[in-house]
């Protein structure tokens, strides 16, 4: 797939309420790429919340749910339902944040994946809430600040892709708004498939990792160069690396951390002693996946 | 056909004769045999409908908002826990004007735990913008759910509709029900218009974005606009009900109160003894009446100050507690009589907390004791048989 060959419409239109340089504005905007208009979606409270804008004005030009916070895979569920009972057969998609997908809504996005509900759910990642201000969430990264974690973080980023692919579910798939072509195709293959498919994008926030917003990109191609963040899909339960990840499995083909770190302002006041910890963690990362990957060799799938 | 059910399982019939499109419910004693009888209905074919079995009642209600937003006649069921659980996701459902339907088998909340009759769950969702019924009778169970659509997919309503049938009492009793007839049921009922709009590419919009104030103050006046017509519409609904099947129920169920100097007010299935106590007194010269009142939410307040403005003495019994306040349903019948200028004597009475029995003999005293205390002017609200040195059962 090349880029000049998507679609010209627009379905997030310009004059949107996003900060400079969303991500979360970017990804919805790959998304209407892949999927055309006939789709349904559905948004908790989140970024997209405001993005989208006020009635009566939408910037969103496909049909749009809004949920309450730890529901959009329960209500997409239900859209699903009524879909399936009349007929009807459009994709349903769900846009939510780190906070509705890996916090509050964790319990309905399990439940709904448990029962392999037919819809699209698509996480964009900005590791922190945002949209309250950057409070930490369970998928900010160790050491970052964010107003409730001060000094930095001190757990690590919760795993949700390797959350939802223990459930068993047709398709899990992480990704980057900076390597679009790559995400564009794993949407497009989810629309493909029947049941419950879950795609994480990596989306970093300017307002929030406080880095310039011009850098949106650059930003988020520096986390999958330097492996911090990882393409890969699952597909009927097994794995493969994509995009530029695919180069990336031996350390030494990576960029060091450090490149990624020092481009964002959450992580300013960080000590040698943490990008030990953040190394370690990413390094543990990938042996997670060179481990499924080396199993898969060996039985032959 | 007449046949014996239980009140669950009339709440599972009504739901059938409906022809629900999307069930979504998560099973809480005493509802479980609603789930249950509908898994048996949809796994057999008898309804053709989607069964999403989610993992809480959150989710439930979630559901239900998606399927409905898309168009589909929904259905769930819930009780205590599981309603205050769900209960974000309630307010969602009528501010968002969906014709969902949900029976709520009336159970107390803990602590501490207890699975019995008590009405204080459905009635801390009052203001959420539900119409709300209380049922006296499975028969009055299974008629009530079925208007209900007819009531809430009405252009002039659109709102969700709670039933509450009380546990156990209703929920696990056998009664002989006359269920209708399909065939009739489907002329009362026709499938759900895709009024005013439903979630669908050809035609896209946003549903529930942000709004300025005054829009929110504007979609607010709507939605009590609507709660104020269903009032009307109720009754509409229970007039063509009555004309088909022969059986109607009204806004209140009058009870010999038009001749009666003493009125016991009250909800649910207890009223049925309540009505055995009045008679009782009836037939030793005193002329006691029952004014159950069915519609809870919004409370036909003129309707039962014109009952009440024509008696001596009132008893409210509520079967619920606004812990510092009393009874619910007191309060509310108290600000109802207000702009009366000849209010009769009302004394409320606290009782059948956590399911505590209720007898037609505590029915006849709480008559005499609210003649007493009238003669007495004593107004004072008090805990009928309540046992504070209670230490074992």
């Amino acid at each position: 797939m090349n880029i000049k060959d998507l679609d010209r419409e627009e379905y997030i239109l310009s004059g949107n309420s996003s900060c400079p340089g969303c991500p979360a504005s970017i990804g919805f905007r790959l998304i209407g790429k892949a999927v055309g208009k006939n789709a349904i979606i559905v948004i908790p409270a989140s970024c997209m919340t405001i993005i989208h804008g006020v009635y009566p004005h939408t910037a969103i030009t496909l049909p749009t749910l809004n949920i309450a916070f730890a529901t959009s895979a329960a209500a997409a569920s239900g859209v699903s339902a009524a879909l399936e009972i009349k007929g009807k057969n459009y994709p349903v998609i769900v846009y939510a944040g780190d906070g509705g997908t890996a916090d509050i809504g964790l319990q309905a996005l399990s439940g709904s994946a448990e029962r392999n509900e037919n819809i699209i759910y698509i996480c964009y990642d900005n590791e922190a809430y945002q949209n309250t201000g950057i409070q930490r969430s369970s998928t900010t990264p160790y050491g970052a600040w964010t107003t409730t974690t001060l000094k930095g973080k001190q757990e690590k980023k919760k795993d949700v892709p390797k959350i939802m692919a223990s459930h068993n579910i047709p398709y899990v798939a992480t990704a980057s708004i900076a390597y679009p072509i790559d995400f564009i195709e794993k949407v497009k293959k989810a629309l493909k498939i029947k049941g419950f498919k879950y795609i994480h994008l990596h989306a970093p926030c300017p307002t929030g990792w406080r880095f310039p917003s011009e850098k949106t990109i650059e930003v988020g191609r520096l986390a999958v160069g330097t492996g911090a963040w990882i393409l890969y899909e699952i597909e009927n339960g097994v794995l493969k690396l994509t995009g530029p990840s695919k180069n990336l499995i031996e350390e030494g083909a990576r960029k060091p951390v450090q490149e990624y770190l020092k481009v964002q302002g959450r992580f300013q006041h960080i000590t040698d002693e943490m990008v030990k910890v953040i190394s370690c963690e990413i390094e543990e990362r990938w042996n997670g996946i060179k481990m499924v990957i080396n199993l898969q060799k060996v039985n032959g799938t | 056909m007449i046949q014996v059910l239980t009140g669950n399982h009339s709440a599972a019939y009504a739901a059938l004769l409906s022809n629900v499109e999307v069930v979504s419910a998560y099973p809480i004693t005493p509802q479980t045999q609603i789930v249950e009888k509908i898994a048996e209905f949809v796994e057999t074919g008898k309804l053709k409908a989607r069964y999403v079995r989610v993992e809480s009642e959150h989710s439930a209600m979630a559901v239900c908002i998606g399927a409905s937003s898309a168009g589909a006649r929904t259905f769930t069921a819930t009780s205590s826990q599981g309603l205050l659980y769900m209960s974000e996701m309630v307010y969602w459902a009528s501010a968002a004007r969906l014709p969902i339907v949900m029976p709520v088998v009336c159970r107390t909340l803990a602590p501490p735990w207890n699975i019995w009759n008590e009405h204080t769950d459905m009635l801390l969702v009052r203001d959420y913008g539900w119409i709300q019924f209380f049922a006296e009778s499975n028969q009055e169970v299974l008629d009530t759910i079925v208007q209900a659509y007819k009531i809430a997919e009405d252009e002039r309503i659109l709102l969700p509709v709670m039933v509450g049938l009380d546990a156990f009492t209703l929920s696990h009793t056998s009664e002989p029900v006359d269920v209708p007839e399909m065939d009739l049921v489907k002329k009362f009922l026709p499938p759900r218009a895709n009024v005013p709009y439903v979630l669908d590419p050809s035609n896209p919009f946003t549903l529930g974005n942000l709004a300025y104030p005054s829009h929110h103050m504007k979609l607010k006046f709507m939605q009590h606009t609507a709660m104020e017509n269903a009032r009307k519409v109720v009754l509409e609904v229970d007039d063509e009900w009555y004309k088909i099947f022969g059986r109607c129920y009204s806004l209140l169920d009058n009870f010999m109160c038009d001749d009666a100097k003493v009125i016991i007010l009250t909800i649910g299935s207890s009223a049925g003894d309540a009505k055995e106590a009045a008679k009782y007194l009836r037939k030793r010269g005193i002329a006691a009446g029952v004014l159950r009142v069915r519609l809870i939410n919004p409370f036909p307040a003129k309707e039962v100050s014109d009952i009440l403005s024509k008696v001596e003495a009132v008893a409210v019994v509520d079967r619920n507690l606004s812990p510092g306040n009393g009874g619910i349903i007191l309060e509310k019948v108290k600000s109802s009589l207000y702009s009366l200028k000849n209010r009769p004597f009302i004394k409320g009475y606290l009782a059948g907390l956590g399911g505590k029995d209720i007898t037609v003999e505590d029915y006849i005293k709480i008559f005499e004791k609210t003649l007493e205390s009238y003669r007495k002017g004593d107004s004072d609200m008090e805990w009928f048989s309540i046992n504070l040195e209670a230490t074992s059962l």
